[in-house]
């Protein structure tokens, strides 16, 4: 155990160092999520006419609050293991004493560290920018919203991290993440609060993964009341514990399949 | 002009042979540019649950929505594999012998390969233009200006897009930089009504997106006049003088592989 947890500092330190040369892309990278601020703009305006039952000020927060949660839930290993795979850096990997699966959590959590900084240029800029949206959140909110992005962090990295085994057989798996990432973004309450979803489809969505990425900690972020927790907090461990078992078993089909390029 | 002809044809025609080496990716490139424009429907049909976009019909909004697919097709035909094979040109050291090459260096970086990608987007986003045309309310449109709006409109997304590309001279690593670029068309999905006062002043001023897909929709629907066209006009000039002044300053402080 203890020399599990070293190996996994050592991991951490290196690609911290790692992401911290190349902090131009950080900054790219942050502004690259302006999404949150484009539709934060039309719902802005939309609410202003008192259709859907939040006010302009609670838009502005909300997608706020997004653009936070998916600066802490970003994540990318499918398109790191297709280099790798056609690289065939994998093969190198694989001879090391660590499954590869903890080098790229590595990479992953200390790009959020390292990315951290400018995120909180951003929100501050915002703030000064827009001031009717400032607001302080609770501290148990902000306990509960860190709570489900964590959870959400590891529910997306599993989801992604198993479509990325695909590229033991395809060398391109990264393009059935962009099929992934279309449902991500429509479902997952980034291009609208699930507030104005018709209810009906809103209840269905709540069993799929999709809504826990973005909606749910963000919601608890500014406050919101009406998510079940205990459910969530089910749904969340139930993708998560099941997609780790489908990780495993195409993990292990995959590797005997899998030879390096050019054998 | 004929020789140029003759290079790109080369260009383009190996690009794509060494691109449909990854045939079975067409088929999920579909269905992924179905979906996606599901879903962006979807997220139209969600303002409209309300009382939509100030003076826009939900038709024409999907007239808008149309031209933002295929403008995103566009992108990912030519702009995209364009930019990693700059970024990878400069971190390489390779950009050396694109330099020494008897064509212009701008045009061979930016035109050099062309992705297949993209078609299925550029199919569908026509599709879509067309459907909500023949549906929204029938005024006295124009398909030839909104045409000139659109070559408009593209020549703004390259110059944007050239200006981000240079930049890698100086940063290198800035794989991203087109999901930058990228995230900020977004903006391009709904028209310019959909935005509060502030974000219309930036994206017609700043980040021209209005004249991407607002205008040339406005111009097919008859519901804008031609004049419209000056401003974008004004804009691709500006982006096109601008990015070929900026790519030379660039140049100045490359130094190859070895400095």
């Amino acid at each position: 155990m203890n020399a599990a947890l070293r190996r996994m500092g050592g991991l951490l330190s290196v690609y911290y160092a790692y992401m911290t040369a190349y902090r131009a892309e950080l900054i790219l990278w942050a502004l690259a999520n302006s999404l949150p601020f484009i539709l934060m703009g039309a719902w802005y305006q939309a609410a202003a006419g008192g259709d859907f039952g939040f006010t302009p000020v609670d838009v502005a927060r909300y997608f706020l609050a997004v653009f936070v949660i998916r600066q802490l839930t970003v994540v990318w290993v499918i398109w790191e293991f297709d280099q790798d795979v056609q690289r065939g850096r994998l093969s190198q990997y694989l001879l090391q004493p660590v499954d590869p699966a903890w080098r790229y959590l590595a990479a992953h959590l200390s790009e959020r560290v390292a990315r951290l900084p400018f995120s909180g240029v951003i929100i501050a800029l915002f703030f000064l920018v827009f001031p009717p949206a400032r607001f302080v959140p609770h501290a148990s909110d902000v306990l509960l919203a860190i709570t489900f992005a964590s959870l959400a962090f590891a529910l997306r990295f599993v989801m992604q991290y198993t479509l990325a085994l695909f590229a033991l057989w395809t060398e391109r798996a990264s393009s059935l993440e962009s099929l992934m990432f279309i449902l991500y973004l429509v479902l997952s309450g980034a291009i609208a609060p699930l507030e104005v979803f018709p209810p009906e489809l809103r209840e269905l969505v709540m069993w799929t993964p999709f809504p826990y990425f973005i909606w749910v900690p963000a919601h608890l972020l500014i406050g919101g009341t009406d998510v079940d927790l205990v459910r969530a907090t089910l749904v969340c461990l139930g993708w998560i514990a099941a997609l780790v078992v489908v990780n495993r078993v195409v993990w292990r089909r995959g590797l005997k399949r899998h030879s390096s390029m050019g054998a | 002009m004929k020789h140029l002809a003759g290079i790109l044809w080369r260009y383009w025609s190996t690009s794509l042979q060494a691109e449909l080496e990854y045939r079975s990716n067409f088929l999920v490139q579909a269905f992924g540019s179905s979906l996606a424009l599901a879903g962006s429907i979807f997220a139209l049909s969600l303002f409209y649950r309300g009382a939509g976009f100030p003076g826009w019909t939900f038709e024409e909004g999907l007239v808008v929505q149309g031209l933002y697919s295929a403008f995103a097709g566009a992108i990912s035909c030519v702009l995209s594999p364009n930019l990693s094979r700059i970024v990878q040109l400069v971190e390489a050291g390779t950009l050396d012998f694109v330099l020494l090459k008897p064509v212009d260096a701008q045009l061979t970086v930016s035109l050099r390969v062309i992705s297949p990608w993209g078609v299925p987007d550029l199919v569908f986003g026509a599709g879509v233009i067309a459907w909500g045309a023949a549906h929204a309310p029938q005024r006295e449109g124009s398909v030839s200006l909104a045409l000139v709006a659109v070559l408009f409109g593209a020549l703004i997304i390259y110059g944007l897009w050239f200006v981000v590309a240079t930049t890698s001279v100086w940063f290198t690593k800035i794989y991203n930089a087109t999901e930058v670029l990228r995230g900020l068309l977004d903006a391009g999905r709904f028209p310019m009504a959909a935005y509060p006062a502030a974000y219309r002043f930036v994206f017609t001023f700043v980040m021209p997106v209005a004249f991407m897909t607002t205008v040339p929709a406005e111009l097919l629907l008859g519901r804008g006049q031609a004049n419209m066209l000056l401003g974008g006009a004004l804009a691709a000039l500006v982006l096109l003088v601008g990015s070929r002044a900026f790519w030379r300053l660039a140049l100045r402080s490359y130094t190859g592989a070895s400095g």
